[in-house]
């Protein structure tokens, strides 16, 4: 058994059968990449995880507890952090405030009433976030304001808010886009890196083949909303439906 | 100090010695000046301006932090009167369980009316918030206000009023010489003033003034409190982001109702302040041009910064009070420097911005600002800090390169 079973998924937009009958199992403490073309419904399986869709076949098992039904904070709550394909940040706050955040939510619950201590004396919450931002390479960025940043560091800081929270399943929809090389490579080193030192399972979606093959243990290709393999990467490379399907070469 | 930093309480403090120099700030021209038409220093605007202050301290909790826009606010503070008024009439005079009662009562509400109305957001918040509002007052009007029914809470069109014949269980019906009793705090009454005459000037210093004020720095302590606390920020990113809230583990609606509920609180303490400066209330008080004033309030002077509701509640007061009491024969006065007919044109091209025209002022002021100051007099003020400082710092700069150009 896998930390997530997802079993016979299926979602329809109107007309759209955006996801058909999605099956997959994640191994805890694995990376999975999910690749495919665009409109795949790639990031609709995301969605169907973290309660911000609700499937209208399937189940959902995140460490044998089902997640349908359950609301968007409250599957946070039981492990799994996201990273959106288009950066979802606080904009208004500052970068250091967008990475305390998260760290309270992980620490305080869903819901704190703790309106007459300041900010200021969260020493440990501080804290945390000062060393996840130095990890993230952005503690020279702390006090500006996050909406004023480029695209690949508003998703670089979104990276580690969700890594702030220690979740025990991370989810990362294209989290590369938009960053330059060399933000890439630092992020593939950072979660190379968080991957060996902590019990973290990732799923990550990524169009860009280096991430993946640098990171996942398994790979499953989704094409018009059905896995069409699912594999290691060695065998993915070399596999001629994944070629056609996916790679767009004739084989 | 008090758990905030160097810059807070400095603010704090500013506001401190500011409202209890109040009496002598407000009354800068002699009693017998053209001026003295400006003066606001006395007791009953003074009050005014900080009840009102409170008003818009609690509203910004909620429409500065959070972004939710309240159009509803008045009920609260209709509420918090009437429950002051009665315990006025059942219990006692004294104005400290009937401040109690106003706050409890409105929270309650709050948690009524929040609960619902944050069901929704943005506009159609706005329209349930409204929706209850004028609920409220009807209710207050009509149901709840015939004297010949027997749930005659409001009275009516009447409004609330003392009678020599209320219970006042732990005070007096009446006083000895046959009359209703007034409103204290353990023996200080709110109506008492005393007048300091200095040469040409005359000041004021009433006790309802200075009991209100200190529960405004009490309010406004509070707030720097909630701004600068975990909580507050989970307000702040309630209005910037609720998604990434929510996907973070964060359960957005206990959130905002408890951001309703307190400045709901709020706007009942302003109530109940306001019945024990002067121990009636009326349904009026929650219409919803009253709700609609605390919103002008708080954007006048600028949403989300901590003094600036303060600042919108004092500038609209003002204007309210002194700009409405400019009539023909002042300004008549004003210009009779002028020949005959140029002073008969000033005043006809005056007339309409003062006296019963002073919402025209207003209005023209409120859209000046939305314009061109969006973040209100807050960065007005701002705007022409920066500028000193600047223009402080290429003083000093020339200074500097002086020298060296010799
Ligand atoms: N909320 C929605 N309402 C209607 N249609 C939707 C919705 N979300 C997604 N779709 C449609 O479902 C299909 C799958 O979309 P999805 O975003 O999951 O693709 P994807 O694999 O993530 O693609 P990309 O690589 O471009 O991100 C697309 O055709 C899309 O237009
Ligand atoms: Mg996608």
């Amino acid at each position: 058994m896998g930390i997530l079973e997802v079993k016979g998924v299926g979602k329809r937009f109107g007309g759209l059968q955006a996801l058909g009958d999605v099956n997959l199992s994640v191994q805890e403490n694995t990376c999975h990449a999910i690749i495919g073309p665009n409109g795949a419904g790639k990031s609709t399986l995301l969605n169907c995880l973290i309660g911000k869709l609700i499937p209208d076949t399937g189940s959902v098992m995140f460490d044998g507890q089902s997640v349908l039904g359950r609301k968007p904070f409250e599957i946070n709550q039981m492990g799994i952090s996201r990273v959106f394909q288009t950066p979802e940040i606080f904009g208004d706050l500052s970068v250091l405030e967008n990475m305390m955040i998260p760290i309270f939510a992980a620490r305080d619950g869903a819901f704190e009433l703790n309106a007459f201590s300041s900010v200021s004396s969260q020493k440990d919450v501080i804290e945390r976030a000062e060393k996840v931002l130095e990890e993230m390479n952005m503690a020279d960025k702390r006090h500006m304001n996050a909406a004023s940043m480029s695209r690949g560091d508003k998703r670089r800081l979104e990276i580690g808010m969700c890594l702030s929270q220690e979740p025990r399943l991370l989810l990362l929809d294209e989290p590369t886009a938009g960053m330059a090389r060399a933000d890439t490579n630092n992020t593939i080193d950072l979660l190379k890196e968080i991957k060996e030192e902590r019990d973290i399972t990732i799923a990550i979606i990524e169009h860009d083949m280096h991430v993946v093959f640098s990171l996942a243990d398994r790979i499953t290709v989704l094409a018009q909303g059905t896995p069409l393999v699912e594999d290691t990467p060695e065998k993915i490379k070399g596999h001629p439906k994944v070629r056609e399907a996916y790679l767009g070469e004739s084989a | 100090m008090f758990g905030l930093d160097k810059k807070d309480t400095s603010l704090l403090m500013i506001v401190a010695v500011l409202t209890m120099f109040a009496p002598f700030i407000l009354n800068p021209f002699p009693t017998d000046s053209g001026l003295a038409q400006f003066n606001a220093g006395y007791p009953d605007l003074m009050q005014r301006f900080v009840i009102f202050g409170i008003f818009a301290i609690g509203f910004n909790i909620l429409f500065g932090l959070t972004g939710y826009l309240s159009f509803g606010h008045a009920a609260f503070l209709g509420i918090g009167s009437y429950s002051a008024v009665w315990m006025f009439k059942l219990l006692s005079m004294n104005i400290i369980p009937a401040i109690i009662l106003s706050v409890i009562v409105s929270g309650l509400f709050a948690v009524v009316i929040g609960y619902v109305s944050l069901r929704r957001s943005g506009i159609y918040f706005s329209i349930l918030t409204l929706a209850f509002a004028q609920m409220c007052y009807n209710m207050a009007y009509s149901v709840l206000g015939n004297p010949a029914s027997s749930y005659n809470l409001t009275n009516g069109e009447t409004g609330l009023q003392l009678l020599l014949d209320d219970p006042r269980v732990l005070g007096v019906s009446a006083t000895a010489d046959g009359s209703i009793p007034v409103t204290n705090l353990f023996g200080l009454e709110m109506r008492g003033s005393e007048t300091i005459e200095m040469g040409a000037w005359s000041f004021s210093f009433s006790a309802g003034y200075y009991v209100s004020a200190i529960i405004m720095l009490l309010s406004f302590y509070i707030a720097i409190r909630v701004f600068r606390s975990p909580f507050g920020m989970m307000l702040r990113a309630v209005k910037c982001n609720q998604n990434r809230m929510n996907f973070t583990g964060l359960s957005t609606r206990p959130y905002t109702l408890a951001a309703f509920v307190i400045s709901g609180m709020y706007a009942g303490l302003a109530g109940g302040l306001m019945a024990c400066m002067d121990p009636l209330a009326g349904a009026e008080r929650m219409q919803w041009t009253a709700s609609g004033e605390v919103v002008l309030m708080t954007i006048l002077g600028g949403a989300g910064t901590l003094i600036g509701p303060v600042l919108g509640a004092g500038a609209i007061k003002y204007m309210e009070n002194i700009f409405s009491k400019i009539n023909d024969t002042v300004l008549h006065g004003w210009f009779s420097f002028l020949p005959d007919g140029l002073e008969d044109f000033v005043v006809f091209v005056i007339h309409p911005f003062v006296g019963k025209g002073w919402h025209l002022t207003l209005g023209l002021v409120f859209m000046a600002v939305v314009i061109f100051l969006p973040g209100g007099l807050v960065e007005g003020g701002q705007r022409i800090m920066n500028l000193i400082k600047r223009r402080k710092k290429s003083d000093d700069d020339a200074a500097e390169t002086q020298p060296a150009a010799e």
